[in-house]
């Protein structure tokens, strides 16, 4: 029993690393999240966070804890009305702490088309398994 | 002198036949260990980014960013817990505020593993430096050791650990089993646990 779970477990990891084999093309940067649940419908670009830029700025508390980001690409249901209340993106990005929210395109920078998405590692399966 | 350069001469006319004879060959060097992607890359250049956004060409590359901090092997390249340990960067811990400091808690939680791994060590230490403590308890682990049901499979499925490792902290790759696996086994105890165990 025990022995089978081991080699379940095995077996799980060998077919990833196998997946991990496969060409690869230009790849973004790890934990990029590209947030498209509104913006091509208002055909706006996708919106682009950059977690690498945030995370020498600030600790994961701040946004996951004190701002209540819930981990999950897309779960937020950010919105500009909620942005421009301060919410998310918009209790930094309102002139004070950064920039505000007149740079639309610094943030809505995807390519238009591309799925809800955080770039983590190929080898996660909920990573593979979200659509191209 | 002039030996020499033929056989150079014919050394590399017969490397490049082998070349072309390979490339159409089915028997490859390396089948399926592909060259690694090229990381870091520009914002504009990645195949996320739009090029053609006037916005793209204002964020800043990563390789800008990450110069000076403590290189490693996975995700960003970057080892972020070094890097902040070093002082080359201070993430703040509040949004308006440089002054807050975390409290960090020292408690390891250590994690018999199954079979031939060494046991996995949970350092709060390292967490706390980063995260708050409801960022985990309850919504992912109860807090009381033992009590949760953690495996590789779940981990690569983006569960336990996996919700983090895998996507913004460091990624299960082979140069990093050993950062969660890192406490070894006592002598012989990997064969008694499988003679117990089946
Ligand atoms: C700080 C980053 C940021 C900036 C700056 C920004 N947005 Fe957004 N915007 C977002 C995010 C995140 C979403 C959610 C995207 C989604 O789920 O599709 C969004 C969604 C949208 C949407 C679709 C949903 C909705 O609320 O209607 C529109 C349209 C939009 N933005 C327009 C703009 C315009 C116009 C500007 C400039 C005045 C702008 N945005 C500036 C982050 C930003
Ligand atoms: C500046 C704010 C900010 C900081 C700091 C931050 N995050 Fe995030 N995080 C986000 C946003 C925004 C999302 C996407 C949420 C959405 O799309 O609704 C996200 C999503 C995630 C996800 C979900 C990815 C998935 O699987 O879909 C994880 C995990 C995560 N963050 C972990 C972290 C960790 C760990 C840190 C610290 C090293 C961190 N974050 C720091 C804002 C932040
Ligand atoms: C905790 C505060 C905070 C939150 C929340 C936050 N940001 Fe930022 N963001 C910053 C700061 C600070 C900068 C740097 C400002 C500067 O360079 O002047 C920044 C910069 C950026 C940049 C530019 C990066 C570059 O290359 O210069 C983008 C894009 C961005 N944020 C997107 C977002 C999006 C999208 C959200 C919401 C999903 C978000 N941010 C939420 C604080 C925040
Ligand atoms: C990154 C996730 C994470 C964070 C953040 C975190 N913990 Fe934990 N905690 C764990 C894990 C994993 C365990 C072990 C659970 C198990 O073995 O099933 C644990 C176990 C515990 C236990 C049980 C110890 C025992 O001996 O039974 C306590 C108490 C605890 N945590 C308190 C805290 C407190 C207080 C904080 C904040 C200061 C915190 N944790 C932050 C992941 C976390
Ligand atoms: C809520 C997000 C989150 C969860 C859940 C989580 N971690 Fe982490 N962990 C991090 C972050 C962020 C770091 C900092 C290093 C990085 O980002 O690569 C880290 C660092 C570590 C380190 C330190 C590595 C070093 O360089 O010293 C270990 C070991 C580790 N995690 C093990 C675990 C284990 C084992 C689990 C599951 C029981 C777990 N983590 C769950 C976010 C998380
Ligand atoms: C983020 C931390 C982390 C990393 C990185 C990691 N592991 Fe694990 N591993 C765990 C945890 C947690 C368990 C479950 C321990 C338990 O049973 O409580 C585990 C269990 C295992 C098991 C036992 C079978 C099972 O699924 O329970 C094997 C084998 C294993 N890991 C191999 C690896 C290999 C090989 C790598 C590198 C490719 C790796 N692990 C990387 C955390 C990690």
């Amino acid at each position: 029993m025990v022995i089978k779970q081991n080699i379940l477990g095995l077996g799980v990891i060998l077919i990833s690393l196998f997946t991990m084999m496969a060409p690869m093309k230009a790849q973004a940067e790890y934990g990029d999240v590209v947030i498209n649940n509104y913006a091509d419908a208002a055909e706006m670009r996708p919106a682009v966070f950059p977690h690498w830029f945030h995370r020498i700025r600030f600790n994961c508390s701040v946004c996951h804890a004190d701002l209540g980001f819930k981990f999950g690409a897309g779960k937020n249901e950010i919105t500009m009305a909620k942005i421009i209340e301060g919410e998310f993106c918009g209790a930094c990005h309102n002139g004070e702490i950064a920039w505000s929210i007149e740079n639309c395109d610094v943030c809505h920078s995807g390519i238009s088309g591309t799925p809800t998405q955080v770039k983590g590692s190929p080898l996660r399966a909920s990573n593979i398994a979200a659509p191209k | 002198m002039y030996k020499l350069s033929v056989l150079i001469l014919i050394a590399s006319i017969s490397g490049v036949f082998s070349l072309v004879a390979s490339a159409d060959s089915s028997n490859t060097f390396n089948r399926m260990l592909k060259p690694q992607a090229p990381a870091n890359l520009p914002p504009a250049e990645d195949g996320l980014h739009d090029p053609d956004n006037p916005g793209t060409h204002m964020l800043q590359p990563p390789k800008e960013a990450f110069e000076g901090l403590v290189k490693a092997k996975w995700g960003n390249k970057v080892d972020w817990i070094k890097s902040i340990k070093t002082k080359k960067i201070s993430p703040r811990h509040n949004a308006s505020d440089a002054a807050p400091k975390p409290i960090i808690m020292n408690l390891n939680i250590v994690r018999q593993v199954k079979g031939s791994m060494p046991d996995v060590v949970f350092p709060h230490d390292r967490h706390t430096l980063l995260l708050a403590c409801s960022n985990c308890h309850t919504g992912i682990f109860i807090p009381q050791k033992g009590a949760n049901q953690m495996s590789m499979a779940a981990i690569m499925l983006g569960e336990s650990c996996g919700k983090c490792h895998g996507a913004v902290a460091f990624p299960i790759t082979t140069s990093t089993c050993k950062l969660c696996h890192s406490k070894p086994k006592a002598k012989n105890s990997v064969l008694k646990r499988s003679v117990t165990g089946s």
